[in-house]
């Protein structure tokens, strides 16, 4: 078995200790990538908690005044400013000192009562969308029970779809961040030391060493994934336990397929890793290569926003992202239990992928003995 | 050359008592001494003496731990700012920005020294002839040679008409050739009365300097002119020529002698330093015994230092005798015919041929861009040839397979080891690498850590041991799996003589058994411990003989017993004169 | 500094960072990047035959927020959502007409089942399913009172076109790897090479030395922005509300902390490896996760929401959507500049004094 050849073995030594050896470097590897998992996670918010809102109520009545008390004593509502023009709403909007404004009618209460329809006006902050549609939810909300609670008892919408929300049922943001958090944060390590291994070996000599040696180009290839491998592969686990004790995250799938998939996956970012440090002559450009990589495929992972969104073409170059599949597999394996089919389905690209990069690494290796 | 009224003037250079800790090892020990102007002072000592300390510490870029520094009369502490105004330094690895051009470098370091506009060109004028990298202005520094790099470096820290230049190793890689001229350059400063310091390892530039600081374990060993040292030496040298033994082994054995000090092989003969208190009794008698004429030499200040340190390591390779003797295998391990390399436009070798045969030391000598590092890399399979063929052992080393790449050994210039792997680990490492079973490692790591005693190191990083013990650690490296070849490209450079001494002893021992090398390197002492010496120049071969024999072929009316640089520099300008010169 | 420039130009890779990617990154957030969700993959399980569930159904697929899949069996759309192809399904029951007809009965109408693995997209889907619902109950039955309802106006942004505010974000984003991390990793790479030690040795100061490093970057730095403006402003069609003149001068002052924080790490690390890692941990990705760029720094928890104002990003965050899409709001601005120079001063401060310990170590 060549794997196990003194080569192999004093190679696979070699690149774990460039990498273990420094205890620093060792707590550089670990710690800021947990760090910023609890930050990150507890950053990535999509809920609204402290939201301050405007009020210009025009109207006097008695329905106008409950309904903004209603919104005052709202959990997602930090406070309220009571204003009396509009020029106050823009001037309170413009300097973000307020995410939204209420404007009530002074028809508002006699409509109401009336049984005309009530139309209240709400302006939203244009530069944050997101948080508004989220805020218009809310409100929206707050006025349908408003709505229901007099006497003739009309169902709302909201009872009258009856909403089941599977896998996650209170829509808890940090179940779908953190998992999301952790794969991408393995991602950018993993990457970063693969993309650094050959160039580092080549812009301090070293490498004519190696190519000099009796390793082959496979050999190397195969020794300068070991450590990314390991720990990506720690990492991965630290970051998904991390997420199901630290964070609570229900992880209902299997560990095995999980971690297969893992494996998988940190195979063809090393691949891609490798890939781009053959063709490197210098450290800088391995990095500055890394960031031109891993920017645009994290964006498109379906992390910030669902793949099914991109255009055509670009879900189309989305086809070659790991990330993608990765996403897919990790969420999926801690809310759905993902049956095995479908890990496999994104297991294969994971597989070609890597058979792909690493293929093309060690002929871009080969190559260098020009 | 001195200005007349030195007497009066202040030193160009106060060290008083001045010590330097780092952490807990000391780098310097209460070192005391005077530079003068219009002297040029060098700085010689074994690795790790604490000469780049030295000299860190007068261009004030550290502080003393203790004592005091007063340059141009400007204590190094309170007023670091006018001692950068009235000094030039050049560090070992001097920072010129590679990607920028010649004339974009000297422009970035008159800015820096606030050079005057209207005084620029002039300046720059007087530089550029001064160094003769005129016709290169727009190159890149990076592409230039290491000889022009260093005369660009100079021109740098030269800008703004220093009073005192600190040069630390100016000469490291550096070609005979350029190496002159960067003396001449530097002893036209001091004439006009410019302090000028120069550290160095190459101990035949020490000779030259009119006072040398010598530095061993942060302390000053001696301090005053280098022929009063040598004097010390006088009747002590001799040659021994004529005898039919093996030289090498010859050496070895006088080595061995209890009266003798140092020796080393110059081309046929052998050139050997008594110690102190011995007579020539011994040495007659063991040249007797071995057919040898014996003559008188003048000392010089190389064996004056090797004596002043104590000697060298003896004659005898305990790593080689260990070695098995190399079977004969082929007749010609490594050749190459019509080797071609083609760069673009420029052609870096061109038809280059030769032959090695086995158990010889073969030297590839030349200039810097002379084409030695292409064929060399070529050899080792590390470039494709454009045209021609490169073989090791019978095959091109391009497509060898691993059990073909056993049999070379291989050390780079920069003993290419690996940092952040301990010194341990890099044995394992190399020894894993080259295929050795385990228990093999253990008996051989075992064996090199004993013979190069390294085991006080063993858990240290390569980057913190002095060069002379990396140098070791790598040689350790490169023959644990005891090849059959070995690679060595300028395998000693910057290395201090003792370290030297012990490293050619080695390879002495190892060709003694069989083992073929292939050595480049700039030191011409070192080109005549090689059997035959490929002289390149401009992509081709254009001497290739004897070391002797070379020498022989420079012989003219006015140096009628060249030594091997002046042959090297009397070959190189013949060759280049019915051309242009380069 | 000229030499900087040179360096610049002759290095592809610098270039590439300095316009190839600034130019990626804007394409993705205007492109790929689209938080506007519309067509999402649900089905509709029609599991009545009445006419007026089919004509519920006919409204879901009929909307341009749901690409509808219909089948008639809710076996067929479970797997789908558990395999991520669906993001929910809509269950129109088969007594579904009986419960119209019933006031009593209306209590759960249709069933709404999403995907909660993805919130997002799971509440978007809940909240259209009821409006289409909604709007279909007016149509159908006219006897229904009008329920009080919320007109929006989206002011600065009336179409809520997220590349709107996506791309100032993703503008910071771009400046702070052009300020952060090509800084660490230049200065870093001088360190290692040795040249600074020579740089060192001539008269000119230390700060003086790393300024004429920082201008070049500073310039490539405004450059870019300048370039990454038009290109919003005529490709991705974001409108410039504020003027230039303020847009350059809070660029400027981005520029401080950013080139500062790069300069820190450089110093700190000395190597380029550890400096790309922490340029990325402590630059590129609080730029993106904690400066209000994509998630809403109110709503984040306290310690978090204290450490963020350590972010420089997080100041031009606010102060670019501003600019873009409001104008001149001098009172936001300005605070905002204040910041952005007070974390410059300390990054320069803490810089500095890490410097004079360099060479000695």
């Amino acid at each position: 078995m060549t794997w196990f050849s003194p080569a192999m073995r004093a190679l696979i030594i070699k690149e774990l200790l460039s990498v273990l050896r420094d205890p620093k470097s060792r707590i550089l590897l670990i710690v800021p990538p947990l760090a910023q998992l609890i930050v990150f996670s507890f950053a990535a918010t999509l809920e609204l908690t402290r939201a301050d809102i405007a009020v210009y109520n025009q109207d006097n009545g008695a329905w106008s005044r409950l309904c903004v008390e209603r919104v005052a004593h709202a959990s997602f509502v930090h406070q309220m400013y009571p204003v009396y023009s509009e020029t106050a709403i823009r001037q309170l909007i413009a300097t973000k000192q307020v995410m939204a404004a209420i404007v009530i009618p002074n028809t508002a209460s006699s409509d109401e009562a009336a049984g005309r329809s009530v139309q209240l006006q709400i302006i939203l902050d244009g530069r944050r969308a997101n948080s508004d549609q989220i805020l218009l939810g809310y409100l929206t909300e707050i006025l349908a029970r408003l709505n229901a609670e007099p006497v003739n008892a009309s169902p709302t919408i909201s009872d009258l779809a009856v909403t089941r929300h599977w896998f996650n049922p209170n829509l808890i943001y940090q179940w779908f961040v953190v998992p999301g958090v952790g794969g991408i944060l393995v991602t950018f390590i993993t990457l970063l030391l693969t993309a650094l291994s050959i160039a580092r070996e080549r812009e301090l000599g070293t490498f004519d060493q190696l190519l000099v040696s009796p390793c082959t180009p496979g050999e190397m290839i195969v020794a300068k994934m070991v450590p990314a491998l390991l720990i990506g592969m720690v990492l991965g686990i630290l970051m998904t336990g991390a997420a199901a004790f630290l964070f609570q995250v229900p992880f209902v799938g299997s560990y095995v397929g999980l971690l297969l998939s893992m494996l998988l996956y940190i195979l063809s970012v090393n691949g891609i890793g490798l890939m781009l440090s053959a063709l490197c002559n210098t450290q800088q450009q391995a990095i500055l290569g890394t960031f031109t990589l891993v920017v645009p495929s994290v964006l498109m992972s379906g992390f910030a926003t669902p793949v099914e969104n991109m255009p055509a073409f670009l879900q189309w170059v989305d086809q070659a992202n790991p990330l993608k599949y990765y996403l897919i597999i990790l969420q999926g394996s801690f809310l759905k239990n993902l049956p095995a089919a479908v890990v496999w389905a994104n297991d294969w690209p994971l597989l070609v992928i890597a058979v792909v990069t690493l293929t093309t690494a060690t002929v871009f290796v080969r190559g260098r003995l020009q | 050359m001195n200005p007349g009224n030195q007497t009066e003037q202040p030193p160009a250079i106060a060290i008083n008592a001045v010590s330097k800790h780092f952490g807990a090892t000391v780098a310097l020990q209460a070192v005391s001494a005077q530079v003068k102007y219009g002297y040029l002072t060098g700085i010689v000592g074994p690795d790790g003496a604490g000469k780049t300390t030295l000299l860190r510490l007068l261009a004030a870029l550290l502080a003393p731990s203790n004592g005091q520094i007063l340059v141009a009369g400007h204590d190094s502490v309170t007023e670091p700012e006018q001692i950068h105004a009235v000094t030039g330094y050049m560090p070992q690895r001097f920072g010129l920005y590679e990607d920028l051009s010649v004339l974009e470098n000297l422009n970035l370091y008159a800015r820096l020294r606030a050079v005057p506009a209207e005084e620029q060109a002039a300046l720059f004028d007087r530089l550029l002839a001064f160094t003769s990298l005129g016709p290169f202005t727009d190159r890149l520094a990076g592409r230039l040679s290491g000889g022009m790099k260093q005369k660009l470096g100079l021109a740098c820290a030269l800008m703004g008409k220093p009073k005192v230049l600190l040069l630390d190793e100016p000469s490291v890689g550096v070609d005979p050739v350029s190496r002159q001229e960067l003396w001449r350059m530097v002893q036209a400063l001091t004439t006009e009365g410019m302090a000028v310091i120069w550290s160095t390892a190459y101990l035949d530039e020490a000779e030259r300097c009119e006072s040398v600081i010598l530095l061993n374990h942060g302390q000053i060993a001696y301090d005053g002119a280098p022929s009063i040292l040598t004097q010390r030496l006088q009747g002590r040298c001799f040659r021994l020529s004529g005898f039919m033994t093996d030289r090498r082994q010859l050496l070895m054995q006088a080595l061995d002698l209890s009266s003798v000090c140092d020796g080393a092989i110059q081309g046929d003969s052998l050139r050997v330093v008594l110690r102190a208190d011995h007579d020539l009794a011994e040495l007659r008698q063991f040249s007797q015994d071995n057919a040898a004429q014996i003559e008188s030499l003048a000392p010089r200040f190389e064996d004056a230092f090797i004596d002043l340190l104590g000697g060298g390591s003896g004659g005898r390779s305990a790593l080689a005798e260990r070695f098995e003797p190399i079977q004969n295998s082929t007749r010609s391990p490594v050749e190459c015919h019509d080797l071609t390399c083609q760069f673009g436009d420029f052609v870096a070798t061109d038809h280059v041929t030769f032959h090695i045969r086995q158990g010889e030391i073969f030297g590839l000598l030349g200039p810097n861009g002379a084409g030695k590092s292409t064929t060399f890399r070529m050899l080792c399979g590390l470039l494709k040839p454009t045209s021609g063929e490169a073989r090791v052992m019978d095959i091109d080393l391009r497509h060898a397979g691993s059990a073909a790449k056993r049999q070379i050994g291989y050390m780079a210039q920069k003993f290419s080891l690996y940092g952040l792997l301990s010194v341990k680990q890099n044995l394992q490492f190399f020894a894993g690498a080259y295929g050795l079973d385990t228990a093999l490692q253990h008996t051989r790591i075992d064996e090199m850590v004993e013979l190069f005693q390294l085991a006080s190191y063993l858990s240290a990083e390569p980057e913190s041991l002095p060069l002379g013990t990396r140098q070791r650690l790598a040689l350790a490296c490169a023959l644990m799996h005891r090849p059959a070849i070995l690679f060595l490209d300028e395998p000693t450079s910057g290395v201090d003589p003792l370290t030297r001494r012990e490293f050619w002893t080695h390879i002495n021992g190892l060709v003694r058994k069989g083992v073929t090398i292939l050595v480049t390197t700039h030191f011409m002492e070192e080109a005549e411990y090689c059997d035959r010496v490929a002289l390149m120049l401009q992509g081709k071969v254009i001497a290739l003989d004897t070391p002797d024999a070379l020498k022989r072929s420079a012989v003219t009316a006015e140096v009628p017993d060249p030594t091997m640089e002046q042959a090297f520099i009397h070959l190189i300008q013949t060759a280049q004169s019915p051309q242009q010169p380069v | 500094m000229r030499k900087e420039t040179l360096q610049i130009l002759r290095d592809p890779s610098t270039l590439l960072i300095a316009a190839v990617l600034p130019i990626i990154i804007l394409f993705l957030f205007a492109y790929a990047v689209s938080l506007d969700i519309r067509q999402v993959r649900i089905g509709v399980v029609l599991e009545s035959n009445d006419a007026s569930a089919q004509s519920l159904a006919a409204a879901f697929s009929g909307t341009r927020y749901f690409l509808v899949t219909p089948v008639r069996d809710r076996r067929e759309v479970v797997p789908k959502l558990i395999a991520g192809t669906l993001r929910g399904f809509v269950v129109i029951p088969p007594d579904f007409d009986q419960r119209l007809a019933s006031p009593r009965l209306r209590g759960g109408l249709i069933q709404v089942i999403t995907d909660g693995s993805q919130p997002n997209t799971a509440n978007f889907v809940a909240v259209y399913a009821q409006n289409v619902l909604a709007g279909w109950l007016v149509s159908y039955q006219t006897q229904a009172t009008p329920a009080p309802v919320w007109v929006p106006r989206f002011w600065f942004n009336q179409d809520i076109d997220s590349r709107h505010f996506l791309v100032p974000g993703a503008l910071a984003v771009v400046m702070t790897i052009i300020g952060t991390l090509l800084t660490a990793l230049v200065v870093a790479r001088e360190w290692e090479r040795g040249t600074m030690e020579a740089l060192m040795s001539t008269s000119v100061s230390v700060m003086e030395i790393l300024l004429g490093k920082l201008l070049p970057y500073f310039v490539l730095g405004l450059l870019a922005m300048m370039i990454a403006t038009l290109l919003s402003i005529t490709v991705f069609e974001v409108p410039l509300r504020g003027s230039w003149w303020a847009l350059l001068l809070t660029t400027s002052l981005f520029l401080i902390p950013a080139l500062g924080q790069g300069l820190l790490i450089s110093v700190l690390s000395k190597n380029q490896f550890i400096a790309s890692q922490f340029a990325l941990i402590t630059g590129y990705l609080p730029a993106f996760m904690l400066s209000g760029f994509l998630f809403e720094i109110d709503s984040m928890p306290w310690p978090v929401r204290m450490f963020t104002h350590l972010v420089p990003a997080r100041y031009f965050v606010s102060s670019l959507q501003t600019l873009f899409l409001v104008g001149d709001v001098w009172p936001l601005l300005l605070p905002n500049m204040l910041g952005m120079l007070g974390l410059g001063a300390v990054f320069f401060f803490i810089a500095r004094r890490k410097l004079h310990k360099s060479l000695e170590a």
